[in-house]
Order: structure tokens, then sequence, then C-alpha cells
């Protein structure tokens, strides 16, 4: 007896450890919040939760999984995008509120230090190895707007370069560290980031795209208010502090 | 007499508990979309590039690793050396390694940066990106698990049937090639069916080391992960590929333990 007993307690206690690790851990935690947020916000959402004392769980990862999470039932506090179009059709389908534009970024050429690639000619150049993100993420998508504006044998030779799409910023850069391939489409704070390792190439004012970054509190969050306010300090105070020193723009206007 | 009923109740509930929830979201995969739009969506060129993909370089790590691992196994299963154990450990290891591990160190190793980077460079060889690299990362990811399978079956091959190989002319290559092997058969199987399982499904030291890219380095897995967020009936349909293969890995390697022709009953 003593013996069934003492099963029946570890499985209940199973049970219970599984319960409290799961959805109920909000009740007796009501501060928390869950982040999702794009992999090129990592360095500045993390300062940011700390400097402002917010006990937040955030999730990096390319915005475009992040958004079809949240479309599998998913439910983060705060989604934030490397772009508008992800937050604006979430909204539409009434999965997150209203997006805001919180920041603004530009899209690089990212290379090695005392690389000799030093534009976006040199990339169509045989032999050279590129890195860009996947069609669906929106740093692959960026970087598929800036070729169009290209001459058509300029883009199909730089296309042509290109040895791996990858799922988010944060494994291109890792592609241009290791020195697995000669350069990669991502973003200024990505470089910024490095501290040094990468250098940025910045892009002709034709080639570059309009890359805005949104924000939504989620649609049946745990905890909506905080998400409003964490949104709220990405604008004035904290949150934009921490985002310009990360390298991203204010919001225009 | 209660008393063992309330046990037994126990034990059931586990069972089930156990059987839902290992089986259910494995269901869910075929259930979630009709087979018509799964089967309709696998004839897609990135599926069907995938696919192939997989096939191939799963195809390519499985055989350097029985051509290079069998005789490894036989060495470790019949000689007793110093250091015997530290080796086992070492090529048990990857086994528990955390694939996003397993990426750094191939990268640390045979990436161009690597330790071994500038001597495989000077050799013409480039692995990153390439589909070779892709070969490289499953056959690490999944060697331990036919080295492993493979050295208990020698270990388990009667001595004395070696031995009187031996004492009747035979070589020890031949008596490894006409004793060893086939009375090691059921075990040297079901070890192949367990690595190439586990290379089919390798995602993490794929994508570090080798990339993404369709056709060259994007196996299914990275297809599925690709996938998911703008295509999810096709995921789900790759998905659904890999259960089956799997599933039909597991059971013949059940079946085959069985068979007797591969030397099931002799060892």
């Amino acid at each position: 007896m003593r013996r069934t007993g003492a099963l029946a307690s570890l499985a209940a206690g199973c049970v219970l450890f599984l319960s409290a690790c799961g959805g109920s851990s909000s009740s007796t935690d009501s501060n928390q919040l869950i982040v999702s947020a794009a992999a090129s916000l990592q360095t500045a959402f993390s300062n940011y939760a700390n400097d402002a004392g917010f006990n937040a769980k955030q999730s990096f990862a390319g915005s475009d999984e992040l958004a079809a999470q949240i479309r599998q039932g998913v439910k983060p506090d705060v989604f934030a995008s490397a772009n508008t179009t992800l937050p604006d059709e979430l909204h539409k389908d009434g999965l997150v509120g209203k997006p805001v534009v919180f920041a603004t970024n530009s899209l690089v050429i990212a290379v090695p230090k005392g690389s000799s690639i030093h534009s976006i000619g040199d990339l169509a150049k045989p032999g050279t190895t590129i890195a860009i993100g996947d069609p669906a993420v929106p740093v692959g998508s960026y970087t598929r707007e800036v070729l169009d504006r290209l001459p058509s044998s300029e883009s199909k030779a730089i296309l042509g370069n290109v040895r791996s799409q990858e799922p988010d910023v944060s494994t291109i850069v890792g592609k241009i560290t290791q020195g697995a391939v000669d350069a990669g489409f991502v973003y200024i704070t990505d470089v910024v980031a490095t501290n040094g390792q990468l250098e940025a190439i910045k892009l002709p004012k034709s080639l570059q795209p309009n890359v805005a970054y949104g924000a939504s509190v989620v649609d049946g969050a745990q905890n909506p208010d905080e998400a409003k306010r964490f949104i709220d300090g990405l604008l004035h105070g904290k949150g934009a502090a921490a985002l310009k020193q990360a390298g991203f723009k204010p919001p225009p206007g | 007499m209660r008393r063992r009923t309330a046990f037994a109740g126990l034990l059931f509930v586990c069972l089930c508990l156990v059987l839902a929830f290992l089986t259910l979201p494995i269901v869910a995969i075929f259930t979630d979309t009709s087979p018509g739009a799964l089967i309709s969506s696998l004839g897609k060129q990135g599926s069907l590039d995938a696919l192939w993909l997989s096939l191939k370089t799963s195809l390519a790590a499985l055989l350097i690793i029985i051509v290079i691992g069998t005789p490894a196994a036989y060495l470790l299963a019949t000689r007793n050396f110093r250091g015997r154990s530290v080796v086992m450990t070492l090529i048990e290891l990857p086994l528990v390694l955390p694939p996003a591990v397993a990426g750094i160190a191939l990268l640390a190793a045979f990436g161009p940066k690597g330790i071994f980077g500038s001597a495989l460079e000077d050799a013409g060889i480039t692995l990153v990106l390439q589909t070779a690299g892709v070969i490289v990362a499953l056959t690490f990811v999944a060697a331990p698990f036919y080295l492993r399978q493979a050295q208990e079956a020698f270990a388990a091959v009667d001595r004395n049937l070696i031995d009187a190989a031996r004492t009747l002319g035979a070589g020890e290559a031949r008596a490894f090639g006409r004793i060893a092997i086939p009375c090691a058969g059921q075990g040297l199987t079901a070890g192949m069916a367990l690595a190439w399982g586990r290379a089919l499904g390798e995602f993490g030291a794929t994508l570090m080391f080798a990339g993404s890219f369709p056709g060259i380095t994007q196996t299914v897995p990275l297809a599925i992960f690709a996938q998911f967020s703008t295509d999810f009936t096709s995921a789900l349909a790759l998905s659904a590929v890999l259960v089956i293969v799997s599933a039909a890995l597991l059971l013949s390697v059940k079946l085959l333990g069985r068979a007797p022709f591969l030397g099931g009953g002799q060892a």
C-alpha cells in the first residue's frame, strides 16, 4: 500500500509540476510579460526589459515564425515584428490589437572587417558567397526588394551567389562571422551588435527599403496592461533609449 | 486483493497517459488537413527537392557510417585495450549532444575559421553551405547510433564460432566477413535503421553548419521549418512523410529482429 501511495503521489506530483510550469504561472506572478520579438530586436529588447524592470520572458525568432505561432494559437502578450505587414495581417484577422510603428532600421551589407567587398556591385562578382534571409522572413523580403530595384543582370548575378537562405538575421550574422560566406544582407543594428567583428556597407538611398517595426498587444493576452506599458515605453522612455543605443531610428513623424 | 486492483489500475492509467501524450500529436499531423491536400502539396517543387536531397544525403551518410563504422565496431567488440571505455564514451557523446552544440562543434572544426579550415581550403574542399557539409553533419550525429548497436551485436557473437573458423584455416578478415557479420546481422540492421532515422530527422547541426538552400542544403526538416510560416499545409505534408518513413524504419527494426535468415536465431 505504501508503495502504491508513493507511486500515486509521484504521478500526481508530475501533473502538479507541469501545471505549475504551464499557464497557471501567470496567476502566481501577475506581472509576467511574454514578448515574441523579431530576432533583430534581441539586444535592444533585452536591455530595455532590464533597464525598465519588466518581468519579461522574451523569445526572439524570425518574425514570420512568431506570427505563424500566433496563428496556431500561441498567445504572447506582445508581438513585435521587423515589418508592419505581419502585424497588420494579424490585426485584420482579429488576432492582435492595432499595431504601433515604434522604430525604423536600415538594411545593409554586412562583411567581416577588412573585406574586399565595398559596394553592392562587388556582390555580383563571380566567386563571392552571400547569405540572405528566407523569402518568408522580413529581412529576406526586404533583400529581394533591394535586388528587384537593380538592373536584372546584376540582381541575377547576386542571387546566383547566394549560398544560404537563413530563417532569421541571427543565423545570417553567424554565417558571416564564421567565414562561411563573404557577405550578407542584415540590418545595421545587427552589425552594431557584433561589436566591431562585422562592418556595414550602406546601400544607396535609391535602393534602401522602408524598414519599419510594428508592435501589437496580442488579443487574449494574459497581461494586456503590462503589454501596453511595454509598447508605450518603446516610443518614449527607456525602450526608445535602448532602441537608439542599438542603432535603431525613431519612427517617422 | 483490493490493493492489487488499485495498483493495477494506476499502472493502466499511467500507460494510457503515456500513450495519449506520445501519439496524439502524431495523429494530429494526419488529421489537421485533408489527405488530398497533403498529397497535392507534396508535389510542389520545393518539397520534392527537399525529399530528394534528404534521401541522397542520408543514404550517403549511412554508407560512410557502415563502411568505416563496421570494422571499427568489430575492433571495439573483440579487443580489450587500455582506454577502451574512454573511446566508447567519446564515440557515444554525439548521442546526447544538443544539435546546436553539434553545429557549433562542426563549424569550430571544419568551418572556414575552424582548426582544420585552412587545411581543407588548401586541399580545395569546402564543406560549409555545400551538400557535402550536410553529409558531414548527418554522419556526425547518426554514426553513434550505428556504432553502439554494431559493437553490442559483435560482442554477442559466440566467440567459439569465430575461433572454430580460425582453426579451420580462415584468416581474421575472412572470419569477420563470413562469420561475425552474418551472425551480428540483426543488430547491424537495427543500427542502420536507427542511424538512418536520426540522419533523416537532423535539423540544428545542418542549419548551423550547412545552411539552408533549396536543392543544395535544405533537407526535409529545414524545408518544414521554412514552410511553417508561409505554407502550413506543405509543412504538415512533409512532416507526414517523415512520420511514415520513420515508422517504417522502426517497424523494420522490430521485424528484422525476429528474422532467422539474418542470423537472429544463431547468436
